[in-house]
């Protein structure tokens, strides 16, 4: 409830960052139909990425949470989708065939 | 007669049970006491469904050829056992009945932390089953419980995405009791309660609900991306469009595995409770059973691809992972020898909960060792997806996390109901259980090593394997009495049983230090805990008489 209070003006904050999500939607876009080879997954990930952790921050309060324990359910949510990824890399990236 | 009529009866006192009546008192209740008994009657007659299609499965099986149903038909019925079973039995089984009754009553609580959420999570689990039930009735599916890829995207024309939203909603179900709990137990524990007097029911209950919250989206996500797949043909899955069946079970297998430890966790902390009272000894090593809890949960995300051994995952991922899979046995077992030391030189008495406590160890030991068997690379080659496997499964769900659900009911049973059950019944039905399962499935390691695949319906060209599969069969026979059992004299007794007293079993921890059945806010005032969990020694103390001086 803090975090309410702290915000100078959360209205404003969120239409912000609603605006700033909808740019990078409108680059996703754009730049799909920019020939990068391999690099147009890397490019349309990578902003999937900046625009979940901003709906993460901002939108389910984590930005302005002042407590440790949140921020450890937020960092214990990471580091279990990093064992997904990785080990999931594991198999991938060893592969004698591919 | 007119004299009995006139005796004054003694007013019973209010609780959670007789202070409303009518549907709509409990459709609409907060009370996780209420919502506990809604999932108890909606779990339980999902698990006569996944038992009626299990009992058709062991029939088919009781001949060598395809007689009774045809292949199609077959492979849906163990496909809807499995569904069945694991998403709307085995999964809610003890979190949602056992787990909601107790969980706010051991850390002292009033109630859970979001009472409405709770009832929220009932409501989720009944429209997804009601979805299930839709998509059984109007054709069902036939992948197999793990919709492996490309079948089930590409080729099957059966009900996928029906089941799948069915279980996609069941799945929230789960995570917001995961939710409640993790909220209850670190915000809403009574003055004195400090995390090394919890219960260590309750460090079970933390560590599952750590899974469902942290696993359960993956499989949303997985089932989601299945749906769209077919629908769309995004190419996730499909090698043509550059995509990779196998990573579909990488996402499956990341959720399933785990949700194993769903299932058995909460059994384990129910087995802790009953060793404890049953030797009327303190558990031995309190924190080492608590962090084993912590660690089989965090260790269970770490072995996923040991399903995937024979499908083409790289071989040095395969190494890594047989290894972590080693190495989730170690905390298992720091837990089945504390259990076992706890037994030693203690007060043991064999009443019908600790009769299934002592089933739990047995069957949950072997069905564990034989994973280790899975677990290993060569070994797993030869055994991969023949009834080897389908044995070491049903020890774990059904011989660890069933005989713990079934214990943990009778044990709890004077507090939920008021009423006790009979004894003599009850022994005599863990009895039955024990040798029914056993009969069951103790055949299938013999079949498996033998050779004999899974999700066969017709064994004509092996007719030798007949012999086991009758006993099988006639196991589960045995077996379905042994569950018919309780059931009946559950409901019996909550009419003519006797009444319970507040602690029947003069057990320790909260929930039995207020009335049986509890009132509806738990207790009459807050209590403040100042002991130890698991003074047994302090309960059997004789009382203290007070010091005579003469003279």
């Amino acid at each position: 409830m803090t975090g309410h209070a702290s915000a100078k003006s959360p209205l404003k904050m969120y239409f912000a960052v609603w605006a700033t999500l909808l740019v990078f939607t409108l680059v996703t876009f754009k730049v799909a139909f920019i020939e990068l080879g391999p690099f147009n997954a890397v490019v349309a990930l990578v902003i999937a990425t900046l625009k979940a952790t901003l709906v993460a921050l901002f939108f389910m309060h984590i930005w302005h949470a002042g407590e440790r324990l949140i921020k450890v359910a937020v960092a214990a949510a990471i580091f279990f989708l990093f064992l997904l990824l990785g080990l999931t890399l594991s198999d991938y990236l060893t592969r004698p065939w591919s | 007669m007119s004299m009995e009529i006139a005796i004054p009866q003694t007013v019973e006192r209010e609780n959670y049970l007789n202070k409303e009546y009518g549907v709509w008192s409990w459709l609409l209740t907060t009370d996780h006491k209420r919502i506990a008994l809604l999932y108890l009657v909606s779990i339980t007659f999902f698990f006569f469904i996944g038992g009626f299609f299990a009992l058709l499965i062991r029939l088919e099986l009781l001949t060598p050829a395809g007689d009774l149903v045809q292949a199609d038909t077959y492979n849906k019925l163990f496909t809807m056992h499995g569904m069945v079973m694991v998403f709307f039995f085995l999964i809610p089984s003890i979190p949602a009945v056992l787990g909601n009754f107790l969980v706010p009553m051991m850390v002292g609580a009033k109630d859970l932390a979001f009472p409405r959420i709770n009832l929220l999570s009932w409501y989720l689990y009944i429209i997804g089953g009601a979805i299930m039930l839709h998509c059984m009735l109007t054709g069902g599916v036939d992948t197999g419980w793990t919709f492996y890829t490309p079948f089930s995207t590409n080729f099957t024309n059966t009900k996928i995405v029906e089941a799948g939203i069915a279980i996609f909603i069941a799945g929230f179900s789960s995570i917001l009791t995961g939710l409640n709990f993790v909220v209850t137990i670190h915000r809403m524990r009574a003055p004195g309660m400090t995390w090394s007097r919890l219960p260590l029911f309750i460090w079970a209950h933390y560590a599952t609900s750590i899974i469902q919250l942290l696993g359960t989206p993956v499989i949303a996500i997985t089932i989601v991306l299945v749906a769209c797949e077919r629908a769309l043909h995004l190419g996730i899955f499909d090698p043509k469009l550059g995509g990779d069946p196998l990573l579909f079970q990488h996402l499956f297998w990341f959720y399933s595995h785990p949700a194993v430890y769903i299932m058995i966790l909460p059994s384990m902390g129910v087995i802790t409770e009953i060793i404890a009272c049953f030797s009327r000894k303190r558990i031995f090593g309190y924190h080492f059973v608590a962090f084993s809890s912590i660690a089989i949960a965090v260790f269970g995300f770490l072995v996923w691809a040991h399903h995937m051994f024979v499908a083409g995952i790289s071989i040095y991922s395969a190494l890594v992972f047989s290894f972590l899979s080693y190495a989730v046995a170690l905390p298992s077992a720091i837990k089945v020898f504390n259990w076992t030391a706890t037994l030693y030189k203690g007060s043991i008495h064999y009443d019908a909960p600790m009769l299934y406590a002592f089933g739990f160890l047995g069957l949950f030991t072997m069905g564990g060792l034989t994973g280790l068997f899975l677990a290993a690379l060569g070994l797993d080659v030869h055994v991969h997806d023949t009834y080897f496997v389908i044995a070491h499964f049903h020890y774990i769900m059904v011989g660890g996390a069933v005989m713990g659900y079934l214990g943990g009911m009778h044990f709890w049973w004077p507090k939920i109901s008021g009423k006790l059950y009979p004894e003599g019944w009850a022994r005599l039905a863990a009895l039955i259980v024990f040798i029914g399962f056993n009969l069951t499935f103790f055949p299938q390691f013999v079949l498996g090593y033998m050779g004999m695949p899974r999700r066969y319906y017709d064994y004509s060209h092996m007719p030798e394997f007949q012999v086991l599969n009758v006993l099988s069969t006639a196991g589960a026979t045995v077996l379905g009495v042994g569950y018919l059992l309780p059931m009946i004299y559950f409901l019996w007794s909550m009419r003519y049983g006797k009444p319970a007293s507040d602690n029947p079993w003069n057990a320790a921890g909260l929930e039995w230090k207020t009335a049986s059945p509890p009132p509806t806010f738990n207790f009459d005032e807050e209590p403040v805990v100042t002991w130890e969990a698991y003074n047994y020694d302090e309960l059997d103390a004789p009382p203290q008489k007070q010091e005579v001086t003469v003279g």
